[in-house]
């Protein structure tokens, strides 16, 4: 007695529905299978233009003195590839991962909202767009970093501030739309006999994401907004002069910032705890122990955003408060590590390509994870602040952890999606390429962060320039080995080897007992569970 | 199933999180006025001294200076100044507008440190009131101030310290 009643045959009744042909499939599209596509296709496409923007910054970087850019444009680099990698690239790629992989996995027929989530992806691309256009505006685009500090995005910055804050508005939508309609799927959409307890890891850690993101994604509208009102409707929320505070600026955007970088790695952990197990051929270890860390960091991560405000003149009890909560956020985090790891112990382990990336995100995630923790240190991290290291500590976790992951999910998937291997000699190349170049540019960070080299300036003295150069080098090599997966991914569309529906021989779960590639519609009568 | 309850919900979660941000102006304001965390000390008149201590000496020192653009040149009399807490002390400030054109100052108080700011107590004070200064007129202020007995043993010393805005612009648009 199977436990999933849906048989093949059962889908081909719905082939009636099949899609709309050409541009208008897509703009007009409510399927949950084909906005993760749009999702997935524009976040691979906003990486690439970020990163584009990495390898003026680092070919600026790659020996001291100004050679290629000046400063001014230097800061719009910096400033537009944060927005862009965060907003552009990460966020969407695991909203993409949710609307593919959630309905499959929980066994709904597509997302409880489709229509929103037609809109919640299309506003996207404008948004993008006015922020990118507004590059070329006079005076330029935004260039006072991605975390807008008030008042270097009020007094001191040309009118593209209006066009950042309207972009910022639009993708702060359509992260809530995308996050209210998981919710609802998840909530009420579980197939008969899907416990809570019984959701596989990804939905939870997606679940709480969700949550984390209706609760902060306002707040940095309402944050944005201000600066909006500051800059070009004379009030004054951080402006001295009119009885307003700069330093509450940074309290405002931080009580967004902080749940916002979990928001960017809760879904990475859900992506690990499904992928490690499949590879290791066992039981992810202390499933519930997951559940709970997963929820505890989400909840400490409200308590713990004046971390990044250390040096703004803190009373000490508030240093002492911060960092001891900062810390404590170690503890479920390394519960999710050693689980990983007992996972693994003793299984039958096998190297395919998402397990090479998985087993590189706990390592290296954990590595990123160490240096949060010894920035977390206030009295330490009066040296660390504004440094180098605070850039190789976000790029460990943020690239070597949530990128990492979103490619070990693409490579896991991918054969779902598409009903094709993918060209595993490729992928290896990707991997290894990757792994070896993103050390060789983060590593070195480290070094001369902790030898006081500033963060965002387009010059630096000369004593740092070997360790320069050498990062530029590993940010080429890192850069264009990305242009292998892009490859991976086109070759792979197009056709490789046909693969069965149970694409992993260790994999479990709803998602690997329909068809591969996925059809059109799937669960319109939902499997029973047992 | 019909989704609107938990629809509505999760909408109005978001949009009290919305509110909440801006809740967190005042919010903000409060905490620091009753912790006197942030060193920002009162702008209300404070009540005089009742009481002196005799056997404790408190060095206050003045530092001011004029925000990027602002054309105002402010300076105290003295540097800094010794008192005794509870002990009322003046001491004179003089304040130029160095522009060609009226002006209208305003002096924001700050001290350092920042949980002293709740123990440096304000009788007078030019940063009470908004100040017009006409083109290159030079004008005397007075403070006159006490440091509470009350103040932390481990504080020996305190700066307060005034940034002059340039405000007229702001009045003119409030007024219109």
């Amino acid at each position: 007695m199977s436990s999933i009643v849906e048989q093949p045959n059962a889908n081909e009744a719905h082939h009636a529905h099949h899609p709309a042909k050409g541009f208008k499939r897509w703009l007009y599209t409510t399927n949950h299978k084909d906005i993760g596509s749009l999702y997935l296709i524009f976040s691979l496409t906003m990486f690439l233009i970020g990163g584009g923007m990495a390898m003026v910054i680092r070919a600026e970087l790659f020996q001291p003195g100004l050679q290629l850019v000046d400063p001014h444009f230097f800061n719009q680099m910096t400033t537009v590839h944060g927005l862009i990698m965060v907003f552009g690239a990460v966020m969407p790629a695991f909203t993409g991962l949710a609307n593919w992989m959630i309905p499959l996995m929980i066994g709904a027929p597509d997302m409880a909202l489709p229509r929103m989530n037609n809109w919640s992806f299309w506003i996207l691309p404008f948004a993008f767009l006015i922020l990118l256009a507004s590059l070329f505006m006079p005076g330029g685009g935004p260039a006072f970093g991605w975390t807008f500090y008030a008042p270097l995005s009020t007094t001191y910055s040309n009118d593209n501030t209006a066009m950042f804050v309207f972009a910022v508005h639009i993708m702060g939508i359509s992260s809530i739309m995308g996050a209210i309609n998981v919710i609802v799927t998840i909530v009420n959409l579980r197939a008969p006999g899907m416990t809570w307890m019984k959701l596989p890891l990804f939905v939870w850690t997606w679940l709480i994401t969700a949550f984390l993101l209706i609760a902060v994604m306002p707040v940095l509208a309402g944050a944005v907004t201000m600066v909006l009102t500051d800059k070009y409707f004379a009030t004054s929320f951080f402006d001295a002069a009119g009885g307003g505070d700069p330093v509450m600026f940074q309290h405002i955007f931080w009580f967004f910032g902080h749940p916002e970088v979990y928001i960017m790695i809760l879904p990475a952990f859900g992506i690990i705890s499904t992928i490690v197990p499949t590879f290791s051929r066992k039981r992810l270890f202390g499933y519930a122990s997951m559940v709970y860390a997963t929820s505890s960091i989400a909840l400490l991560s409200f308590i713990v955003w004046a971390h990044h405000m250390f040096t703004t003149g803190m009373p000490v009890a508030g240093e002492l408060f911060f960092m001891y909560a900062t810390m404590l956020i170690s503890v479920p985090t390394g519960v999710k590590v050693f689980n990983w790891v007992a996972t693994m112990w003793k299984g039958s382990i096998t190297f395919e390509v998402p397990m090479l990336f998985s087993i590189a995100f706990i390592v290296l995630f954990t590595l990123g994870g160490f240096s949060g923790l010894m920035l977390a240190i206030t009295p330490a991290d009066f040296q660390y602040h504004d440094t180098y290291f605070v850039v190789a500590h976000f790029h460990y976790v943020l690239v070597t952890g949530a990128v990492f992951s979103i490619m070990a999910g693409a490579y896991y998937w991918l054969p779902k999606w598409t009903g094709n291997m993918f060209n595993i000699t490729l992928a290896k190349w990707h991997f290894w390429l990757s792994l070896v170049s993103v050390n060789v540019l983060f590593f070195p960070m480290h070094f001369v962060g902790l030898a006081g080299m500033p963060r965002r300036i387009p010059d630096y003295a000369l004593q740092f320039a070997d360790f320069n150069a050498i990062i530029s080098i590993g940010g080429f090599a890192f850069g264009l080995s990305q242009l292998l997966f892009v490859a991976v991914v086109i070759k792979c569309a197009r056709g490789g080897d046909k693969v069965p529906a149970k694409v992993w021989e260790g994999a479990e779960g709803l998602e690997w007992e329909v068809d591969s590639p996925a059809p059109y519609h799937t669960f319109s009568t939902p499997p029973v569970i047992k | 199933m019909t989704h609107a309850p938990l629809l509505k919900r999760l909408v109005l979660i978001c949009i009290g999180m919305f509110a909440f941000a801006f809740a967190l102006v005042p919010l903000y304001d409060v905490f620091c006025d009753v912790t006197g965390l942030n060193g920002k000390p009162s702008l209300e008149q404070a009540e005089r001294s009742t009481q002196i201590v005799q056997d404790r000496e408190i060095g206050v020192s003045f530092t001011t200076h004029a925000q990027a653009g602002a054309p105002f040149v402010v300076k105290s009399k003295e540097y800094s100044v010794t008192v005794k807490p509870g002990a009322m002390r003046e001491v004179m400030f003089s304040a130029k507008n160095s522009s060609d054109l009226d002006k209208v100052m305003q002096a924001v108080p700050s001290v350092s440190p920042g949980k002293a700011a709740k123990y440096l107590h304000k009788i007078a004070c030019f940063c009470f009131d908004q100040q017009p200064l006409k083109a290159g007129e030079e004008l005397e202020f007075k403070l006159l101030f006490y440091v509470d007995t009350a103040l932390p043993s481990d504080i020996e010393e305190l700066t307060l310290s005034y940034t002059v805005f340039d405000i007229s612009e702001q009045l003119v648009a409030s007024n219109n």
